[in-house]
């Protein structure tokens, strides 16, 4: 008997090959789609309400796309041979086309939509400061000091045409990751087409949860009042993205239940064994059932500003928990069941290695880190005025 | 004799490409480049395994990890034993075993009101192979002569082939952090000889063959026995095929 494992694996199957760090992967890419999102609401939907939000939406999403291919990096056996994936990427690969997914979104959508919505205060900093600080604006703004109320306009201009061009790629980005498990079709418990859907989906719950949950923290820390109405309306759309999320995802359960495959056997014991935590209480009860509860109450009742507070910041906690334990189910779980599906391993994460729980927890922390310096470098607080001009 | 500087150009270029060829068919294949009378393009390998032949002795096992240096607790090829009992009341699932690879072969079975066999296992060099597929930098690759190897310079050991895999043949080397299997023993069926394990195989279960030679004897067994593949539904275009093989066999 080798210890941690029931029945029979494949003799190479004992030892799980993607860790918690290829958890994170999904889970960050997911925030930084969802968080965009949320930004292009206002922009591209006119959702004047989320307007509060729009730059810290765009600052947590920069914030995270750039820690997305650190665990990537950690976890290669050959980290120094990444680069080959853009100098000679392999065509029908879809994990090739991660670098070029990347590259498009950070440079041409994100970095340009901040850079523009940013450049007349960047241009005003790089005037108004002194030392260090004006260098670096003045390197922020390119070389480019026209704030006059036409090329203002031409900003706006762009501005909206990156964001449309952003939604698309935002989808893009995660319905890919999505593409990554749903098209292994060695593993039943990854290949479903409705894999990248219920990715995208998720990453927009997630992504709209920690923009509203760090949105209520920073007010808190500044000793703001919150903009109830943003809130609310953020509020409302989790809760819009959600029920779509959870339909899904029920949707693939009732689909694999009814239809009782070779692999359900397998599958459905897991779930029941090994994954009963981390599935049925963490995703489906704590991170899916009671959040969408709590912001399901809300649209049939009326609470006072304290709870309603209170709840959407328990409904968004949770949500971030849930999606986490979705991603872990889906790498982690996708890898417990031997493809014989006659036996099962377990998964021993490390504490300090390369890719054990500390590795995993800084790269966690680093995104905030990344979020304070922008946060200080290109203050979101006076949202509108640019815009609205 | 006037040697121009096109000449110079012309001549070192032309050694330039055949030094490389060279070199990266010993990285590729971590052998010397098959010699003059090895056409790639006059051989498609595979393996024909007849289950009722293997006695579960390991032979083959160890005769891999020896030839092939592979790390302890991995497996290039492997056997396993499937036990499987009278279905009289109840389906039941079958019991199956594979004790480190089977490479000490097996402990004695008790007696079942059933039927048990032995399965030996390995890469099945697929034609349409799913792990090919997924590279992202082509590192692995079916050569020209049907055998999917893995470029060791050039792996960059993400394990998404790993993954996709659905008969469980590769890992991670331990050593070299790049992904390892079974390459057909490439570097001495190019030579003509055949892999460690079907030449210590001691009933001759395991049989390279060459479906590309006219005279194999994979043709006079293909017309006349039942053969299959594992997992024949993957459509991955398996070339190791099993005569003998129980519907039980994942």
């Amino acid at each position: 008997m080798i210890p941690g494992v029931d029945g029979f694996m494949y003799p190479n199957e004992v030892e799980l090959q993607w860790s918690v760090l290829i958890v994170l992967y999904p889970y960050i890419t997911g925030l930084v789609a969802g968080a965009f999102i949320l930004a292009s609401l206002e922009r591209v939907f006119n959702v004047a309400a989320v307007r509060p939000t729009y730059r810290l939406a765009l600052l947590t999403a920069l914030a995270f796309l750039l820690v997305a291919p650190l665990p990537l990096q950690l976890h290669l056996g050959h980290p120094e041979r990444s680069l080959e994936m853009y100098l000679t990427p392999h065509t029908s690969s879809a994990m090739a086309m991660f670098g070029f997914v990347y590259l498009w979104y950070l440079t041409v959508v994100l970095l340009l939509e901040i850079w523009l919505e940013y450049r007349t205060e960047i241009v005003g900093l790089a005037q108004s400061t002194r030392g260090l600080k004006r260098w670096i604006y003045r390197a922020l703004t390119l070389g480019s000091y026209d704030v006059s109320p036409a090329a203002r306009r031409m900003d706006e201009k762009v501005g909206y045409a990156v964001t449309v061009i952003g939604v698309p790629s935002a989808f893009l980005l995660h319905g890919y990751v999505g593409f990554i498990f749903g098209s292994v079709k060695a593993n039943p418990w990854w290949s479903t087409p409705l894999m990248p859907v219920v990715f995208l989906f998720s990453a927009m719950v997630s992504g709209i949860a920690a923009v509203m949950v760090l949105y209520v923290v920073c007010m808190k820390l500044r000793k703001t009042a919150i903009d109830m109405r943003c809130l609310d309306t953020i509020a409302r759309y989790l809760f819009y993205t959600f029920v779509i999320d959870f339909t899904l995802e029920m949707l693939d359960l009732i689909h694999r239940t009814y239809e009782s495959d070779e692999s359900f056997r397998s599958l459905d014991f897991m779930v029941h064994t090994r994954l009963l935590f981390s599935h049925v209480i963490l995703q489906i009860f704590l991170g899916t059932l009671v959040p969408l509860f709590l912001l399901a109450a809300n649209q049939l009742w009326r609470y006072t500003e304290g709870t309603r507070k209170a709840m959407y910041m328990t409904a968004g906690a949770l949500t971030l928990v849930g999606i986490f334990a979705m991603r872990w189910n889906v790498v982690i779980g996708g890898q417990l069941f031997s493809k014989s599906f006659l036996g099962y391993t377990s998964y021993k994460m490390q504490l300090a290695s390369r890719e054990g729980l500390v590795a995993a927890v800084l790269l966690m922390i680093l995104p905030f880190v990344i979020f304070f310096v922008l946060v200080k470098l290109l203050p979101p607080w006076q949202g509108g005025k640019a815009h609205e001009a | 004799m006037d040697i121009s500087r096109r000449d110079i150009f012309t001549v070192g270029g032309k050694l330039l490409i055949l030094a490389s060829v060279g070199a990266t068919l010993k990285q590729i294949t971590g052998a010397e480049p098959p010699s003059d009378a090895y056409r790639l393009a006059d051989h498609w390998w595979g393996m024909i395994i007849d289950i009722d032949k293997c006695i579960g002795c390991g032979n083959c096992v160890r005769a891999c990890s020896k030839e092939n240096n592979v790390p302890e607790g991995f497996f290039r090829t492997w056997v396993e034993r499937y036990q499987i009992e009278d279905q009289i009341k109840e389906v039941k699932q079958p019991r199956v075993e594979s004790p480190n690879g089977a490479i000490d072969g097996f402990p004695p079975l008790a007696p079942i009101d059933g039927k048990s066999f032995y399965v030996p296992k390995l890469c099945n060099h697929c034609a349409d192979s799913p792990c090919v597929q997924v590279c992202p930098v082509g590192a692995t690759f079916v050569s020209p002569d049907g055998v999917v190897l893995v470029d060791q310079t050039y792996c960059l050991g993400c394990r998404y082939c790993v993954q996709a895999c659905p008969y469980g043949c590769r890992y991670l080397h331990p050593e070299t952090q790049t992904v390892d299997k079974c390459t057909l023993c490439y570097h001495r069926i190019t030579k003509g000889l055949t892999t460690a394990c079907c030449e210590n195989c001691p009933t001759g279960a395991r049989l390279l063959v060459d479906f590309k030679n006219p005279k194999d004897p994979v043709h006079e067994i293909l017309r006349t026995n039942k053969v299959q593949v594992l997992k024949p539904y993957m459509a991955t275009g398996a070339k190791v095929y099993y005569e003998n093989l129980d519907g039980a066999v994942r």
